[in-house]
């Protein structure tokens, strides 16, 4: 976008992307217990790829992340919807969770619930509209 | 979920995974993937005849929206069996049909299979539904399916506007429908018909009867093209000709037929009905075969011949309402009526089936359907020849097809109106007779002309794009097995009497037939010397005489001005409508944010503050409050600080980090007040929304300062006061008042317990209020789709501006 000299910025995104993007995966499995979920995972997530647009342009990202946002919204919505619908085939109302807790080694009691998979549709829907929405409006220059 | 359930579905489903056959198994014509589902459900449907011919009913329920009386609920009787069979058996026959007729290289099949696939699923659904909600909702599929199918063909303008004119006239039908729905539903409490049959006889008195019959008669009488709704059948026939043999004569625009049957048991008892049912018939059947003669193009003239004889049919039921008026019915002088209906029901989807189809192989095998250029196709086409012969003599109301048993039925049934002595029949009743002579001698020109100006005279090949011949045997076999039924049914109508004749009529005139019993079905060839053998032999005489002389009388079709006709007047009307309707919007529409901006907050003001006003909730309590801290009050000055200055900044980059300014300060308020999950979406969503502003910042135009006048901005101050003050007193007359308990112990006391979740936040996002949730992502979703559309599409006509 601009010719100034932002190796700087450049730099630190390179390492703090992955801090930011690892941080958001932690939120977002820590949502059922502690502040965090699907949403704010996947506003982080965005984040993290905004941050790589204003350091770098749009090309050389689309470049590093081939993704269709557009069809990481689809992807998101089969996911939540498909957790709604996993329910009416086990006979209980649309969108009932299940959970159990299980314990696995290194990790010990841990509890696997419905809710994440439900969860990972809204974390996908999040990502994909936002990056749907700035990669277009980016591009349209 | 029962099998039932799941044979109505199962088009739905199948539906889905065409378009994965067609692009897997491309070198296979996609309707050989569905020719075995229909002939599946038919052979399904069939097994039930057993059961209705002895008077049962078979029910199943599913629960959808239980807590609104909305519920899958299916119902097998007569009535609905024998529209079952219909649309799965001449459905198996149509896509037969289809293979040979749609060639795999030149057309999208994948499209018209789906759009075929889901008019068979909704269609299945209307008539076997027994919830009135659930029958509206496949209703409307109905209407959508035959749009798309209309418009199949979309690169043609005749075939969109058919299509549209089709879609406004029916939907416009299944709205006013669905009006009548909830009036029943207001006078009943609900949506089931079989309870509503059963409360019937309280209906008549309350005010609501009348206004609901109207309504249901407009979604019937739009659906099946009864006059003055009946123009857009005929447009119509720029679909695929199998579907105009398929939807547009033998099943979809019976569904109105099927509504009348189906709610007759409510609102027979009324005179209204009776009158509205039986005269619109009978109007749309002179009506229908009076146009169809002058037709040229031969779907011309089936259309309007399937107009007419729905009139017939739509008449006959209205006849047979009287019935219900009479207890002793052992005579048969009234129901006889409903019998002819239900007969001329089936009689009318096989000769007219079997006639479409004929004419689709002229039209795919010459290039032509105009009679004008046709002739001499005898010797050319013997199978064709020989099965619009006996389609065209069954539709004449010659013996020994079907076509002569059901109208000689018809002439008894409009006979014995005048004999009923209520509702004014015995003074205006002869007039049924009269009307239904006159219209059948039409039928009978019209049908003569089908027949003699195609395959007689002189044959024209210079007219003719293509060298004519018989079509494939495959396009001959589903005309023949229709045709080959003409004469069955015509011969044998004891086939029919008490297997699907006999349970149809006790599910339209339950309250005549007692438990155990059958209506006494009677249907013979020769009655002896009646008035009704002699209304056959004139209309013979008449119309041969009027094919004749064809020539010398045509000139009365000159006599109605084209501007008057009802086409016209829809043409006129759709074309003021779109004017007006741009004239209004304009109006307030001038694209400035801004401007959009003033109503919508003007709108908030004036219904926030009624709102206050008329529940009289304003009210101030102080007495529960915390002290105000110290960094509170820094935070409020810097939010305070920031917003004032949006107002004097000079540059858009100004504007917009003191905007992120004022967001970020909120994220701040929410970390003091102990709200992470707010805080920390604030953060992120303030972070990402900034960046989109100076992403944006490049597209948009120098801030200019001294915009609009003076008076105006007086106004937008108005109104942003007026904003402040209402969200203001809102959340001091949220806090000062407490109208009912709070729903935040629920969710305290059972986060853990019902959820194992410990995040009381998330737990009400993925689980207490997941619905919202996920309609929030839906929503989400297409505002991105929509901002891609808008952008990407903008981009598109730049270039090839």
């Amino acid at each position: 976008m601009m010719k100034t000299n932002d190796i700087i910025l450049q730099t630190v995104t390179k390492v703090t992307l992955f801090v930011i993007i690892l941080f958001s995966i932690y939120l977002f499995f820590t949502g059922h217990y502690h502040p965090g979920g699907g949403f704010i995972g996947g506003l982080m997530s965005s984040g993290a790829i905004v941050l790589l647009l204003l350091a770098y342009d749009i090309k050389t990202v689309t470049a590093i992340l081939p993704v269709d946002y557009k069809k990481m919204i689809g992807a998101g919505l089969l996911f939540s919807a498909g957790t709604g619908t996993g329910a009416l085939i086990a006979g209980k109302p649309f969108l009932t969770h299940a959970y159990t807790y299980v314990s696995l080694p290194l990790l010990g009691k841990t509890s696997l619930h419905t809710a994440v998979l439900f969860d990972t549709g809204v974390f996908l829907v999040v990502i994909g509209v936002t990056m749907t929405i700035i990669q277009t409006i980016g591009e349209s220059e | 979920m029962s099998l039932l359930h799941l044979a109505i579905v199962s088009p739905l489903v199948l539906a889905a995974l065409i378009p994965t056959l067609y692009r897997t198994f491309p070198k296979i014509h996609t309707g050989w993937f569905l020719l075995p589902l229909p002939i599946l459900l038919f052979s399904y449907f069939l097994q039930f005849i057993s059961q209705t011919s002895q008077g049962n009913t078979i029910t199943r329920n599913l629960q959808w929206i239980p807590s609104l009386g909305i519920d899958f609920t299916v119902k097998i009787d007569g009535l609905g069996l024998l529209f079952a069979l219909l649309i799965t058996g001449i459905g198996s026959l149509v896509v037969l049909y289809s293979i040979y007729y749609l060639s795999k290289e030149k057309e999208k099949l994948n499209l018209f299979y789906v759009y075929l696939l889901l008019f068979m699923g909704a269609m299945l659904g209307v008539v076997l539904s027994d919830n009135l909600i659930l029958l509206y909702s496949f209703w409307e599929l109905t209407s959508f399916s035959s749009f798309l199918l209309i418009g199949y063909w979309h690169h043609r303008e005749r075939s969109r506007y058919g299509a549209q004119k089709s879609m406004l006239i029916t939907v416009f039908g299944g709205l006013a429908m669905l009006g009548g729905i909830l009036l029943l539903y207001m006078m009943t409490g609900t949506f089931s018909i079989s309870e509503t049959i059963a409360v019937a006889g309280e209906l008549p008195g309350s005010q609501l009867f009348i206004p609901a019959l109207l309504c249901f008669l407009l979604g019937a009488f739009t659906k099946s093209a009864q006059f003055p709704f009946h123009i857009w059948l005929p447009d119509a026939m720029e679909a695929p000709t199998p579907v105009s043999a398929y939807l547009h004569s033998a099943t979809m625009v019976k569904a109105g037929i099927y509504l009348v049957a189906r709610l007759t048991p409510i609102f027979a008892q009324s005179g209204i009905w009776l009158w509205l049912v039986a005269g619109i018939g009978i109007i749309t059947l002179f009506w229908g075969s009076f146009s169809a003669v002058r037709q040229s193009d031969l779907k011309g003239i089936l259309a309007y011949s399937t107009i007419s004889q729905l009139g017939m049919i739509m008449s006959l039921l209205g006849i047979g309402a009287v019935a219900l008026h009479f207890d002793g019915v052992n005579d048969g002088i009234y129901t006889v009526a409903v019998t002819a209906a239900v007969f001329h029901l089936i009689n009318h989807a096989t000769f007219k089936g079997s006639l479409f189809m004929a004419v689709g192989i002229i039209d795919h095998e010459t290039g032509t359907r105009d009679i004008r250029r046709l002739g001499g196709l005898m010797t050319l086409m013997p199978i064709t020849f020989t099965i619009s012969l006996i389609g065209t003599l069954s539709m004449a109301g010659l013996p020994p097809f079907n076509g002569f048993l059901s109208k000689e039925m018809f002439f008894t049934g409009m006979l014995n109106a005048k004999e009923a002595g209520i509702f004014s029949l015995d003074v205006w009743g002869i007039l049924f007779p009269v009307i239904a002579w006159t219209g059948s001698v039409f039928t009978f020109v019209y049908c003569m002309i089908l027949l003699f100006r195609t395959f007689t005279g002189g044959f024209k090949p210079e007219k003719l794009d293509k060298e004519p011949h018989e079509a494939p045997l495959g396009m001959l076999v589903p005309p023949i097995i229709l045709a080959s039924l003409v004469i069955v049914f015509g011969l044998f109508p004891k086939l029919l009497a008490n297997t699907l004749i006999s349970p149809a009529m006790a599910a339209i005139l339950p309250s005549l037939v007692e438990d155990g019993k059958q209506f006494n079905v009677h249907i013979s060839h020769w009655h002896g010397f009646k008035p009704e053998l002699f209304m056959t032999i004139g209309v013979v005489l008449v119309g041969i005489l009027l094919y004749k002389t064809q020539e010398s009388w045509s000139g009365i079709y000159r006599l109605f001005p084209e501007k008057f006709s009802f086409n016209k007047l829809y043409d006129h009307s759709l074309e003021l409508l779109q004017r007006v309707s741009r004239k209004f919007t304009r109006m307030y529409m001038n694209g400035f944010i801004r401007t959009y901006l003033v109503y919508i907050f003007s709108f908030f003001i004036f219904i926030l503050g009624v709102a206050l006003v008329y529940s009289q909730a304003v009210k101030f309590d102080t007495a529960d409050l915390a002290e105000v801290r110290f960094y509170e009050v820094i935070l409020v000055a810097i939010i305070a600080l920031s917003s004032v200055s949006i107002l004097f900044a000079k540059s858009r980059l100004t504007s917009i980090i003191l905007l992120g300014a004022v967001g970020y300060t909120v994220a701040l308020f929410f970390v003091i007040f102990r709200a992470p999950d707010l805080a920390l979406t604030q953060l992120v969503i303030e972070t990402v929304s900034v960046s989109l502003f100076l992403l944006c910042f490049y597209h948009l135009p120098k801030l200019r300062k001294s915009e609009g006048r003076v008076g105006f901005k007086l106004f937008n101050l108005l109104i942003a006061a007026g904003v402040g003050a209402i969200v203001t007193v809102i959340s001091l007359s949220a806090h000062s008042s407490k109208k009912f308990e709070s729903i935040s112990n629920y969710y305290i006391e059972n986060t853990y317990k019902k959820a194992g979740g410990e995040n009381m936040v998330n737990v009400i996002l993925v689980d207490f209020r997941g619905f919202d949730t996920l309609f929030e992502i839906c929503v989400l979703g297409i505002a991105a789709l929509g901002i891609y559309g808008m952008i990407k599409l903008r981009l598109a006509k730049g270039k090839t501006e």
